[in-house]
């Protein structure tokens, strides 16, 4: 696999060029969220799910990705907010991490956009809501305050 | 990329090997009462190759312990001595291939293959000099020498002996003789050269200096012989004439103490060419003229057969079953509905068969038979025999049985544990059989046929059968009794060998008693979807049934519809289905366990929804449907709100995020591309 990787080397500079500091932002209520988009596969309208019994209730289930079948998180749930029915806005994203690929419903989808390294800082250390946890940095951006998302610890089951 | 290389080779290699070794066992155990001259041939052949292939992937240990037994073969081959003691030349053979399977073990789990080869060697070449020495392998010596490079006279081999130079300056002399050496094995046989060790360094000087002699008997025409040497790179000049002065004196004054081979090749242009002239019959009958059809045949034979990787194999699987989602999902596109489509609807059904014959054709090429799996269980049973004093003959029936390679993995184990606890626990020893008024020699029999969707390993010895007391007494000590001993069936009783640390073996054998094993049955059994059973009768002895699907990867499926889900249930789990009517007995006990009565027999009723704690709205039974499901001899009823259809199904994991559900072994995806759940029947009896 690694020699294959080599032979197509001439995209890897590029791709990672343009990920670099690139970020999905997408909102829950109305608050922004940031994923680096590197972590992003594909962006999906919201579709039927299949319930997977004996799971947390974030776990919504499974759905089927054009024959794959993938594991759904429901963010709003995994950040204990109020329920909110889906609509038309509401969306998936398809996120591949840590050789996972899973389904995040989120709100809705908002831009890709940039922001720079100086630009990030780390979030207060007191941690008031328990939401928080999830939060790896904060960017504080033209267009509002963006929360980057901690995908290891939002998709750490306990 | 060198490693890389390394790492393919070795893959290779350790394939071909473990598939030769499985060969070759084979051959030594069904042959363990006398080998036929074919036979030896084959073993000879085997040994060479392996031989062949290690020395080049310079695994020396490996290649030595071949050399070995292949001189001993080539004695046999040769000689054809009388009166052998086949079973100790088996236990010798065996220590051999027994080495070079752990060498080969080493070499899988990414060790250093560094056996020492010594001790195996060893053994066997004081068996070849015992055979010899029983034999009057006294070649005496002639003084007749043939005139090397005239070829033999007859159909029998002649001997040729040759000095060969290399160029100047083409370094690696002594690999570059080893290579020639190796393959002028495939024309001929007694190869003896100076210098002998060609893997040492100082090998190059000698040969450099001196030449490399070669010495050798063959059948083929000395053009051929000759031919191979003119095109075998970097020689310079091949020297037939007084190739065998020398070479005589420098192996004649170690005869006695080296391999066949070079022993019958004393003096030179000796012993083979005495049999050339003596006995060209019985020469003829060890190579038996090959016809040129046959030839020909044996050819084809080796170019019809590929091996491929089986995650190319696991690959075209998937696609295959993504094909037949793809089919269903353009055939029953909901776009269709309520036109007329006649031509269309005969072109899909054309498709449909296509993908059929397709599947199946993907499905057969993951076929393995269940003979490699069989084959070594003879020499478990052998093994254990030896050490135990008994006498059991292993009978094979219907070894030709295919079934999905990756249940064969998982089979494999749970066969020898039941071997071993009949040979153990059942056989009994010679002389109480005996006593009992038994055939002295215990029999194993292992059958293997199909059923339908399923096939049955069946294990059946003659032993003594389970001991109901034991167990129950094992069962009393172990707090398993869930009720009143007296209300457990033989049946019932019979089944608790298969719980985790139960043996009743008094005394803890190598083999078994340790009480590991019997569980490993259940336990491997129930991650392909099927189960053991049991039957034994005192004194007479006991049957093990084991029951497997034929492939895990497409199943026959009814959908069945809960909640808003639909689900998929194994259509060889289903019994029956029916629906509740007034006349049905349905009732429930104090705890509020619903129950069913059919046809007198009564069943307890598992509502899916609250199985699965999900919502349906179809709460009375009369509203849904009760779908009997069996597992091995259990048995229930499984209230879902509708039946959707029939239809073959491929399963998918569940994505490893989420843990195991019980009651669920994966999910499918129907024709409109929902998913649904594959239901484990065998999850709705766990306590």
């Amino acid at each position: 696999m690694a020699d294959s990787g080599e032979a197509y080397g001439v995209s890897e500079p590029e791709t990672s060029d343009t990920v670099k500091d690139r970020y999905l932002t997408f909102y829950i209520d109305s608050e922004q969220y940031g994923i680096e988009i590197s972590d992003v596969q594909t962006l999906i309208s919201m579709t039927a799910i299949t319930k997977i019994p004996d799971n947390p209730d974030y776990v919504e289930g499974i759905i089927n990705l054009r024959g794959e079948i993938i594991g759904v998180l429901d963010i709003r749930k995994r950040f204990q907010k109020p329920p909110k029915e889906y609509d038309e806005l509401t969306c998936i994203i398809v996120i591949a991490y840590g050789g996972l690929t899973l389904g995040l419903i989120v709100d809705s989808v908002n831009e890709v956009i940039t922001i720079a390294e100086d630009s990030i800082v780390p979030p207060p250390s007191a941690k008031l809501n328990s939401y928080n946890r999830f939060i790896r940095n904060i960017a504080n951006v033209e267009g509002g305050v963006k929360l980057l998302l901690d995908l290891e610890r939002l998709l750490a089951r306990e | 990329m060198a490693d890389f290389d390394r790492e393919s080779m070795l893959d290779m290699f350790t394939f071909e090997m473990g598939q030769l070794l499985e060969q070759l066992e084979q051959i030594l155990i069904r042959s363990e009462a006398g080998y036929s001259q074919e036979e030896i041939n084959e073993i000879f052949r085997i040994m060479h190759t392996i031989k062949g292939s290690s020395a080049m992937m310079m695994l020396n240990g490996i290649s030595t312990a071949a050399h070995s037994v292949e001189d001993l073969f080539y004695y046999l081959r040769e000689e054809s001595p009388r009166d052998l003691d086949y079973r100790r030349l088996t236990d010798v053979v065996l220590a051999g291939t027994d080495f070079i399977k752990e060498e080969l073990a080493k070499i899988e789990s990414g060790a250093p293959a560094d056996g020492d080869c010594e001790g195996v060697v060893s053994r066997i070449k004081r068996h070849l000099a015992e055979i010899k020495r029983q034999n009057g392998a006294v070649d005496s010596p002639e003084a007749g020498n043939r005139n090397p490079e005239a070829g033999p006279a007859d159909n029998g081999p002649g001997r040729y002996a040759y000095r060969v130079f290399f160029s100047d300056g083409c370094e690696m002399e002594n690999i570059r003789a080893y290579t020639l050496v190796h393959n002028l094995e495939e024309l001929a046989g007694g190869i003896s050269h100076v210098p002998e060790d060609l893997l040492d360094e100082s090998a190059v000087g000698a040969i450099r200096k001196n030449g490399f002699w070669l010495s050798f008997t063959s059948k083929r025409d000395f053009n051929d012989i000759r031919n191979l040497l003119e095109t075998t790179p970097f020689i310079r000049e091949i020297d037939a004439e007084g190739a065998a002065g020398p070479y005589g004196g420098a192996v004649a004054g170690r005869a006695d103490e080296e391999p066949a081979p070079r022993a019958a090749a004393q003096p030179p242009g000796g012993v083979r060419a005495e049999s050339a002239g003596k006995k060209p019959q019985a020469d003829a009958d060890k190579y038996p003229p090959e016809t040129a059809a046959e030839a020909a045949e044996k050819k084809s034979a080796a170019h019809h057969v590929i091996s491929v990787n089986v995650s190319k194999l696991d690959q075209l699987l998937n696609l295959m079953g993504e094909l037949v989602i793809s089919e269903a999902m353009v055939t029953q596109n909901s776009e269709l509905d309520g036109l007329e489509l006649d031509s269309f609807h005969k072109e899909t059904r054309q498709l449909r068969k296509i993908i059929n014959d397709l599947q199946e054709t993907v499905m057969s090429m993951r076929m393995v038979p269940l003979s490699t799996t069989f084959f070594k269980m003879h020499r478990i049973v052998r093994d254990m025999c030896r050490q135990l004093g008994k006498d059991v003959q292993l009978e094979v029936v219907g070894e030709e049985t295919e079934v999905d390679k990756n249940i064969i993995e998982h089979i494999s184990d749970p066969i020898m544990h039941i071997i071993r606890n009949s040979v153990d626990h059942g056989i009994e020893m010679p002389d109480v059989r005996q006593r009992l008024g038994k055939n002295p020699k215990g029999s194993v029999v292992l059958e293997a046929k199909n059923t339908g969707g399923d096939v049955l390993i069946i294990i059946r010895d003659d032993g003594a059968g389970l001991d109901r007391d034991k167990i129950l007494e094992k069962a009393r000590n172990n707090g398993l009794l869930r009720k009143p001993e007296s209300e457990y069936t033989e049946r019932e009783i019979q089944q608790f060998i298969f719980l985790p640390g139960f043996s009743t073996n008094d005394t803890v054998t190598s083999y078994s008693g340790r009480g590991v094993g019997m569980d490993v049955v259940s336990t491997n059994l129930e991650y392909v979807g099927g189960y053991v059973s049991v039957e034994s009768t005192p004194g007479e002895g006991s049957v093990f049934t084991l029951k497997i699907p034929l492939t895990l990867a497409i199943i026959e499926g009814m959908t069945i519809k809960m909640g808003g889900a639909k689900y998929t249930i194994p259509i060889v789990s289903i019994s029956t289905s029916f629906k509740v009517t007034p006349e049905t007995e349905v009732f429930s006990d104090p705890d509020g366990n619903e129950m069913v009565s059919v046809r007198g027999d009564i069943y307890n009723i598992v509502r899916l929804s609250e199985f699965f704690g999900l919502e349906t709205s179809v709460t009375d039974l009369r509203d849904g449907i009760l779908i009997m499901l069996e597992n091995g001899d259990q048995t229930v009823c499984l209230f879902a709100d509708e039946l959707v259809g029939q239809q073959q199904v491929v399963v998918k994991s569940i994505p490893k995020y989420f843990k195991k559900v019980r009651g669920i072994s994966g999910c499918t995806l129907l024709g409109n591309g929902e998913i649904s759940l594959i239901i484990d029947v065998a999850g709705f009896f766990d306590k």
